[in-house]
Formats: structure tokens, sequence, C-alpha cells
């Protein structure tokens, strides 16, 4: 079946999605967030370095580590899923895969971030 | 479309290898793409040596020698051959540039030439641009206003003129349009950066009434935010331009409205 819209009717298509900047913000904001984030983190490695089992997991209990290390997993999953989802929109064109793989890169980001919170929350309250 | 290799009837020969002419001492090397629509075969690059005591020292002119005194059949668009029209865009080595300001100096070994990349082709050097020219109206590239039209003119202070330095001076060759990734994959739905840096030029013009329904049009996954920074736009401009600004100024202006 041949085309016969005008070109100008296939630019227009289905008009503007009203929507990207709470995307192109988010991805901005989440950067942002990690920086603090990430060198807290950092440091408290370094300093628990060469610490035995039960004193990093001690460590790790304390309030402001758990949360630190909850935020930081949270955010950054957030920010690679919607770093991911860019890559998938630029790359893959066939409909049908494109909607599965932004389905299953949200569910991913969602079952690593529970997994990884209850882990930090088991070791917080779990004693 | 993501296509990383060509497909099977865009891959390219060797072609042909026309005679040096006769008694010419001062040669240069052109490796030229050509294609016809007629004769069903793929593209190829043919050479071709140029008489540099006869031809100008653009690439242009060495294009323009050719056609006339080795292969006429050679096909390309120019006009102005002063980089104002915009005609004459088009690949030579490695990047996107005007053929009439590109100087074969700059230019070390074989010219090679090919047709602005990742569109569709006409004939040898010509691309069909009728997406670009389609996205372009788009935008609505004219003033709009809803204000009673004054008895003269729509006046305009000389800061907010200012602000349409290094945006009115773009003659659409789309040099930075065909550079850009982001526009070869997506290219039907990426409005691409020479059209953004037209889209700009009119939201930032403080005669234009009609900023609010102009982000309207832009705020899209794929019309704006495909942009990714990358650069190649402003790196092609043959007239000096920043269209990844432009688009980042835009981004700026859709933050703005809604923070």
């Amino acid at each position: 079946m041949s085309d016969m819209r005008t070109p100008l009717n296939k630019v227009r298509g289905l008009g503007s999605a009203k929507d990207g900047t709470g995307h192109f913000w988010r991805i901005r904001l989440t950067s942002i967030a990690l920086i603090p984030l990430s060198l807290f983190l950092l440091g408290w490695i370094l300093s628990v370095g060469g610490a035995s089992y039960g004193e990093v997991r001690a460590a790790l209990a304390q309030p402001l580590i758990a949360l630190a290390a909850s935020l930081f997993i949270l955010i950054s999953l957030d920010h690679m899923r919607l770093g991911m989802q860019i890559i998938i929109e630029d790359y893959i064109h066939g409909e049908g895969a494109k909607v599965t793989l932004l389905m299953l890169n949200i569910f991913f980001a969602v079952a690593v971030g529970a997994a990884s919170v209850f882990s930090i929350l088991k070791i917080a309250f779990g004693g | 479309m993501v296509e990383l290799t060509l497909p099977k009837n865009s891959k390219i020969r060797m072609g042909k290898t026309w005679p040096k002419p006769e008694g010419a001492t001062n040669l240069r090397e052109y490796r030229i793409y050509r294609w016809s629509p007629d004769d069903g075969e793929n593209p190829c690059l043919d050479t071709y040596f140029v008489d540099l005591d006869d031809c100008g020292p653009m690439v242009l002119d060495a294009l323009l020698w050719i056609k006339n005194k080795v292969d006429p059949t050679l096909t390309l668009r120019r006009s102005c051959r002063e980089g104002i029209c915009g005609s004459c865009a088009m690949n030579i080595d490695g990047g996107n540039t005007l053929a009439c300001t590109k100087g074969m100096d700059d230019i070390s070994g074989a010219v090679k030439v090919y047709p602005l990349p990742h569109m569709p082709v006409v004939k040898d050097l010509v691309p069909d641009l009728t997406v670009p020219y389609a996205q372009l109206t788009s935008i609505d590239p004219f003033l709009k206003t809803v204000s009673p039209e004054p008895a003269k003119e729509w006046p305009q202070s000389y800061e907010d003129r200012q602000k349409l330095d290094g945006l009115y001076e773009c003659i659409l060759c789309f040099c930075c349009q065909t550079s850009c990734p982001s526009y070869w994959w997506n290219g039907e739905r990426y409005l691409g950066p020479a059209v953004l840096l037209q889209a700009y030029r009119w939201l930032i013009d403080s005669r234009d009434e009609a900023a609010g329904e102009r982000l309207d049009n832009l705020e899209d996954p794929f019309r704006l935010y495909r942009c990714h920074t990358i650069m190649n736009c402003t790196q092609a401009c043959p007239k000096g331009l920043n269209p990844a600004k432009a688009i980042a100024e835009i981004k700026k202006m859709m933050v703005e409205r809604r923070v």
C-alpha cells in the first residue's frame, strides 16, 4: 500500500505529546542528588575498608548509613531507568519490542530497588 | 531507523577512474559518490583528476570543472557559490559542509565527496530534503501575532534584536541536520538541529506572541528531547552557528515555564 499522505502530514503525525520535560528535569535532579550521596557512601566504604563482616554489618545498620545507602540505590535505579528509557527510544523502532522493553526496564528497576531496600532494612532491623 | 550497515542496494562499489587531463602537471585526485536512479546499479565512487592550474581553489570549483570538462553527467546542486544559498551542502572529507566555502587546501590526500548523510539520494550528490523542509514548515517559521498590527512596523529594542544574532544567519543548508546521529536514527520524529534552531529563532523574537503555543508544539520526547547534546551540529555548521546551544535554550524555556 503506498502512503499518499503529504510530507507535512507525516511530520505532524499524531501531534506533540506535551511531555518530556518531566523526564529531562528528573534525570538532572537525580544526577545532582547522586553527587553528595555517592561521595558520602564512597567515604564510608573507604572508612570500613579492612573491617570484619560483623563490623561492616553493624555499621550498615546505623540509621544514617542505612538511609544513605537506601537513597543511593533508589535514586541510582531511577536515574538508570530514565537513561535506559532514552536508549530504548533512540534505538528500538518496532512498536511491540519498544513497548515491551520500556515495560521490562521499569519492572527491572522496581524489582532491584525492592530487593535492595529489603536487604538493607533486614540488616538494619533484623538484628 | 538504526542502520549500522548499509542496505544491500546502497553498498558502494569502486567506480570508474576517469583519464587524467592531458598535459596537466598540477593534479588533484577527487573521489566522488555516483548514483543514478535510472540504471538499477549500486552507487559507486568515481575517481577524477582535476587540473589545479585551470581551476579555482574551492571544492565547488573542482566539481564544476569536472562537470564542464570531464563528465557532464555529474549531478549536484549549487547556486550562489559564496556560502549564502546553502545549495551545495555535501559531505566533503568526512564532514558536512558547503562545497563553495571549503578550500581544497584544507584537505590532505584525495578529496572524497558524498551527498549529505542518511538522506534519500535523488542522484549523485543531490539529497532528497523533503522531510527536513516539511519539518521546517511544521514549526511555523514566521512571525505570529494577535495584537492589532501597528501602522508602520512591529518595534523591537536594540537588545532584543541582538538576541537573534547567531540564529538569523542560518541558511538552511542542513549540514547540521544530517550530521546528527539522533536525526539519523529518528529523523521521522525528531525535528533535528536546523529546524530547532529556527524554532528558537522565533521563540526568542520579542515581537512574536506565540511562544507558549510554539513550546507546546515542541514539547515531545521525540520532537525536542532526542537531542542528547552530541554537538555534531555545532561542529558541522559552515556558518559557525551553534544549534546545540539553541536547543539547550529551548529546553531551559521548557523547564522555566513549569518549575
